[in-house]
């Protein structure tokens, strides 16, 4: 081999490796099902036992089965059948309405309160123990509460992504303003920079890497979150369609929802990953 | 106390204590420092570390009060910061996410708000290009050097049009011979201006190519302005050359003498009976003229002092 491979086409070529190695297991641990069908057992007993063409449904489905389950789930993802079925991208855009919706009002809240929290030292002090209790808490748990006073099954779910994306972002977005370096205060002091502008022009961009982290993490978790919320209250979204499929007993439709969830995780999260590299600064 | 002309910045009985880190008495950094400063004065102060030239400096610069005393400019007390005095920092504190042009613009928006884009703009360029930075405004000041970084700094300060500059040892981070350079370029840019300045550093040298008068700080606790010496070196002063003048070695050695041993003395002489109550004002003129031998040959080739001390 003259050229030498560079390090992302090894690593590329790793991956779809690995992905070829599991696409093998994955065929080679659903096949034997169908081997005994074909080799000699009556097909109408097979069929009898939960064999046959209804096992496609309930049983572990072939990685051939699934391929053809993604592709005509993905060809046509908006159509609308009533409240049972609907197309995956429907779905998916319920529960992303609801994470976005509950994530920016978090925003709106957690920023500038965060703001308050990393300028101030009583403000600190006096919300911390709140913080503190508050944190741990299961976003889940809230949902009782939640049902009970809202008494709306989708806003609900929003309020849950709502307290779970808060606290990183909170904390962060303190975390960062309180530590805006001295430096970059003192000349804002020394050029009698009015607050607003201060906080804008200077704290702002300074605490704006930490603030991001924050709301990566807190938009991985409502991702996580929504899932379960969308379980537990049910109607629409990715959570009810997956919990409905188990339902139906349609593993193939499950393994595509989750499918589905990872990819469109991945891609908030590396929107924030960009998101994050542009207010990044080198000091 | 009867000066001819109202001096420009006068400093009170000024003092700094802080609490004892052990929790007895409060630890008197500095105290009865007073001292005056004359429109368009270039003052250096050096003295050992820990003595609390910083903490003058950003007395005077309102970003911290004193324990005791007063500040004065042009009549009236300094009680916070103000653009009418810019604070040239020894880290630069240039605000990373702006390009060289932004943070100069920064300041010069905060001076004039009510300028248009183009004239901060240009107004900007114009000490950007003074500090010889023409064609890097739009880095980041990440991708400068460290003496670049600096200039940023001075350009900055010095786009404000403030009427005095304090400067906290603004090239101790920077090599020689960057140091060199932009102290020539300080030297070229405080003549055009005739800026008041008032700055600490630890390099003997810089002090005597820079300064008007030079402040000599005893060390601490209870530290003061010890001597003050009257730099006589003529104007324009050249680098190259100014280590000739008869005056240049009285002045280096009482400096480099002041700061090895007498600075130390001082503690103990300063409660003696008869120990003088205001700093005792050196002036090599006085020296020289009467005894013009005593000016010892230069050393040739002698290096760049910088006093750091332990
Ligand atoms: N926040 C502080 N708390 C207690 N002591 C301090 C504080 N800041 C400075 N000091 C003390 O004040 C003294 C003077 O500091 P500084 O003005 O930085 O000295 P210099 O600039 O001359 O080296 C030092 O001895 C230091 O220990
Ligand atoms: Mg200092």
């Amino acid at each position: 081999m003259k050229t030498r491979l560079s390090l992302s086409q090894k690593s590329a070529l790793l991956s779809l490796a690995l992905f070829g190695v599991i696409l093998l297991v994955w065929q080679l641990t659903t096949l034997p099902e169908a081997k005994v069908v074909a080799d000699g057992i009556d097909p109408e007993y097979a069929a009898l036992m939960g064999g046959g063409a209804s096992t496609a449904a309930s049983s572990f489905p072939t990685p051939a089965a699934m391929g053809q389950t993604v592709w005509e789930k993905l060809s046509d993802p908006f159509y609308d059948n009533g409240p049972n079925d609907k197309g995956i991208g429907i779905q998916l855009a319920y529960s992303l309405a609801r994470v976005l919706g509950g994530f920016f009002l978090a925003a709106a809240v957690a920023i500038p309160l965060g703001f308050a929290i990393g300028n101030s030292r009583v403000v600190y002090a006096a919300l911390n123990p709140y913080v503190q209790v508050l944190k741990p808490i299961s976003p889940l748990a809230w949902m009782p509460l939640a049902l009970y006073t809202i008494k709306d099954a989708s806003a609900s779910s929003i309020f849950v992504i709502f307290i779970c994306s808060l606290w990183p972002m909170l904390i962060n977005t303190a975390l960062g303003v309180a530590n805006v370096r001295r430096d970059w205060l003192d000349v804002s002091r020394t050029l009698e920079v009015k607050p607003l502008r201060l906080a804008f022009r200077v704290i702002l961009p300074a605490a704006a890497p930490t603030i991001l982290t924050g709301m990566r993490i807190s938009m991985g978790i409502a991702w996580l979150v929504i899932v379960a919320a969308e379980m537990l209250v049910g109607g629409t979204g990715i959570g009810y369609f997956v919990w409905n499929e188990w339902n139906n007993l349609s593993l193939t439709n499950v393994l595509f929802a989750i499918l589905m969830i990872g990819v469109v995780g991945m891609a908030l999260d590396s929107i924030f990953g960009l998101l994050g590299k542009r207010v990044a600064y080198q000091e | 106390m009867s000066s001819p002309s109202l001096p420009f910045l006068q400093v009170e009985n000024l003092a700094r204590a802080y609490p004892s880190p052990t929790g007895g008495d409060d630890v008197t950094v500095f105290d009865h420092v007073n001292f005056r400063i004359h429109k368009g004065e270039f003052i250096c102060v050096t003295g050992h570390s820990g003595c609390g030239k910083s903490t003058i400096l950003n007395i005077l610069a309102g970003l911290d009060s004193a324990s005791a005393g007063n500040v004065f400019m042009d009549g009236r007390e300094v009680s916070g910061p103000s653009l009418d005095r810019g604070v040239i920092f020894q880290s630069h504190a240039l605000m990373p996410w702006l390009t060289v042009l932004e943070n100069v613009t920064f300041a010069v928006k905060s001076r004039w708000p009510s300028w248009s884009k183009q004239k901060i703009r240009d107004h900007a360029m114009r000490y950007i290009e003074l500090v010889g930075l023409k064609g890097a405004e739009h880095k980041k000041p990440s991708q400068l050097s460290g003496g670049m970084k600096q200039r940023v700094g001075i350009a900055r300060a010095f786009s404000i049009e403030p009427k005095m500059l304090l400067m906290d040892e603004p090239f101790g981070a920077l090599d020689a011979l960057t140091r060199g350079v932009i102290q020539d370029e300080l030297l070229k840019i405080c003549a055009e201006t005739q800026q008041t300045v008032f700055m600490i550093t630890h390099d003997v040298d810089e002090a005597i190519l820079l300064s008007d008068k030079i402040m000599l700080m005893s060390n601490g606790p209870h530290a003061r302005i010890a001597e003050i010496v009257n730099n006589t070196l003529p104007r324009p002063r050249d680098r190259s050359v100014v280590h000739k003048h008869a005056h240049y070695y009285p002045i280096r050695n009482h400096l480099v003498d002041f700061l090895v041993s007498r600075s130390k003395q001082f503690g103990s002489l300063r409660d003696a009976p008869g120990a003088p109550s205001s700093p005792t004002v050196f002036d090599p003129s006085d020296l020289v003229e009467s005894e013009p031998a005593v000016v010892p040959a230069p050393p040739v080739g002698k290096p760049h002092i910088h006093l750091v001390n332990a």
